[in-house]
């Protein structure tokens, strides 16, 4: 059977639409290093090339796609929502700016842009 | 299958008297400066077969701008792909440095300059020197060559998730396999590593190398923020935060796929020379398509791996590009700028080693002369990388 959306590794956080998926479907996620697949009901629409969540992800929390650091949840989403940019920043250059990062409370790991930024450039 | 298939491959290239190796055989028309494009035009318009890489840069740069700009003119004319180079310049002086640097390497070269000619007389003479070269250059025969002789090079742009899930682990499985048959593979993208640069760092072959790549990446985000700004709103770009990318992160760790397993053998700097047999070499470049593509050319790369998610176009005048794409949708609506359409490898209907196969068997048909869509569509990007305003 044809993949709806694949995983890079079980203990991700996110998964990849490899199809348009529609809100209200039930899947069983593969995950490309042979793991356990995750079950997610879909919440919301998820675009091809776009992420779903595969677990309950909080305000705040560190995401892992390809078993790495990818970015920082800057509001809630449940499993089976959608993860772009709307609620997800990158963990470089992560100085809270008002237009980009919907929480501005500073990361706990501040990128290389921070430090420069403090340092005084 | 993959091993089967590599002792099947036939490839016929063009053995230069340097003892490098070229894919295409192409007879150049360069100018040196901005001034010399309507010259250099003029001539290939002239003459079929000749070909005219107009460019915007070349007057009062200095330092290392100057060398680079320098290095990358010679470096283009000097590329194996090239039968031979007639350069044309304003002035004399630096048209004779590029034209020596290509002379080295023992190709055919021929030099002009406007000033005291004029365009007219320019065209006049150095179209009789291209005729003949054209001519020349019509009569060398492709002879067998093997995959240690190449220098290649990979690149992805407007890359989306389905280029870290499929059409890039696909193509980092092609990248494995030539380099265990002896070729050599460039890689850059220096700012794009930005979240993996430590996996990269990781797999340089000795810990000099480490230190030495790190030295570059930390150089270059140094600049980026010399400028008191970073790459958001430009590192995911715009297209890529449409196909779903979300952060620079994400972004690299689908990029690094491409590479490959095999460790890191040379670390490089801008435009540097590399030889057949070096394994997997990393270049400092910009990720921009064009600019890289240029650099990997000037490095001595005779053909390009490109791998797109949202449909990247890019091309280069002298080095066949290769576009590898998974994306359904692109494959679909931009069917006539992909060589090698992966939709089956994303939805799991063929494995990586078959999608490697694909991979291989347009890389071999290319080799031998069919041509690639950006060779069709007259994607002929020359793009030199500058690095601070002229003076």
């Amino acid at each position: 059977m044809a993949h709806r959306a694949l995983a890079h590794r079980t203990t991700d956080d996110v998964a990849v639409a490899v199809a348009d998926l529609r809100a209200g479907e039930s899947l069983e996620i593969q995950t490309l290093d042979g793991g356990k697949p995750h079950k997610v009901r879909l919440l919301e629409d998820v675009p091809l090339g776009h992420k779903v969540a595969l677990k309950d992800l909080p305000e705040g929390h560190i995401v892992i796609e390809y078993g790495e650091k990818v970015g920082r949840m800057t509001r809630a989403v449940k499993k089976g929502g959608y993860v772009h940019v709307h609620n997800i920043h990158t963990l470089r250059w992560d100085y809270g700016k008002p237009s980009r990062v919907v929480d501005a409370k500073r990361s706990p790991l501040l990128g290389r842009g921070s430090r420069a930024k403090k340092g005084g450039k | 299958m993959a091993r089967k298939q590599s002792a099947l491959m036939q490839l016929t290239g063009y053995r230069r008297t340097n003892g490098r190796v070229g894919v295409r055989n192409h007879v150049l028309v360069l100018p040196v400066d901005d001034l010399s494009n309507s010259a250099a035009e003029g001539v290939a318009r002239l003459i079929n077969g000749a070909r005219a890489l107009p460019h915007p840069y070349g007057r009062l740069q200095f330092g290392p701008d100057l060398e680079l700009t320098f290095k990358t003119l010679s470096g283009t004319g000097a590329n194996a792909n090239v039968y031979g180079v007639i350069v044309i310049g304003i002035e004399p002086k630096w048209t004779e440095r590029v034209a020596e640097g290509i002379a080295k390497t023992g190709k055919p070269v021929e030099m002009f300059s406007v000033e005291r000619h004029g365009d007219l007389n320019t065209i006049n003479m150095a179209s009789r020197a291209a005729y003949k070269l054209v001519q020349e250059a019509s009569e060398v025969r492709r002879e067998p060559i093997e995959v240690s002789d190449l220098v290649l090079s990979i690149k992805c742009g407007e890359s989306d998730p389905t280029l870290g899930l499929a059409g890039n682990p696909a193509q980092g499985r092609a990248v494995d396999r030539l380099i265990d048959m002896g070729a050599s593979v460039i890689f850059g993208e220096t700012s794009e590593l930005t979240g993996g640069e430590h996996l990269i760092a990781n797999r340089c072959a000795t810990p000099a190398l480490k230190k030495k790549f790190q030295q570059i990446y930390d150089d270059y985000i140094a600049v980026i923020q010399g400028q008191g700004v970073d790459l958001l709103g430009s590192q995911p770009t715009e297209g890529n935060i449409r196909g779903g990318l979300s952060t620079i992160e994400e972004k690299a760790l689908g990029n690094i796929q491409k590479t490959g397993s095999r460790p890191v053998n040379a670390v490089l700097n801008y435009a540097e020379e590399v030889q057949p047999g070096q394994g997997l070499v990393f270049m400092n470049s910009s990720s921009a398509g064009a600019e890289q593509v240029t650099l990997c050319a000037v490095g001595g790369s005779v053909l390009h791996f490109f791998t797109t998610g949202q449909g990247n176009v890019v091309g280069h005048p002298l080095i066949p590009v290769i576009k590898v794409s998974p994306n359904p949708i692109t494959c679909s609506t931009m069917s006539e700028h992909i060589d090698v359409p992966l939709p089956d490898l994303l939805v799991g209907d063929i494995d990586l080693d078959q999608a490697a196969d694909r991979i291989m068997n347009v890389f071999e048909r290319t080799v031998n002369g069919r041509m690639t869509a950006a060779e069709l569509l007259r994607h002929e990007e020359f793009v030199i990388t500058k690095l601070y305003p002229s003076a």
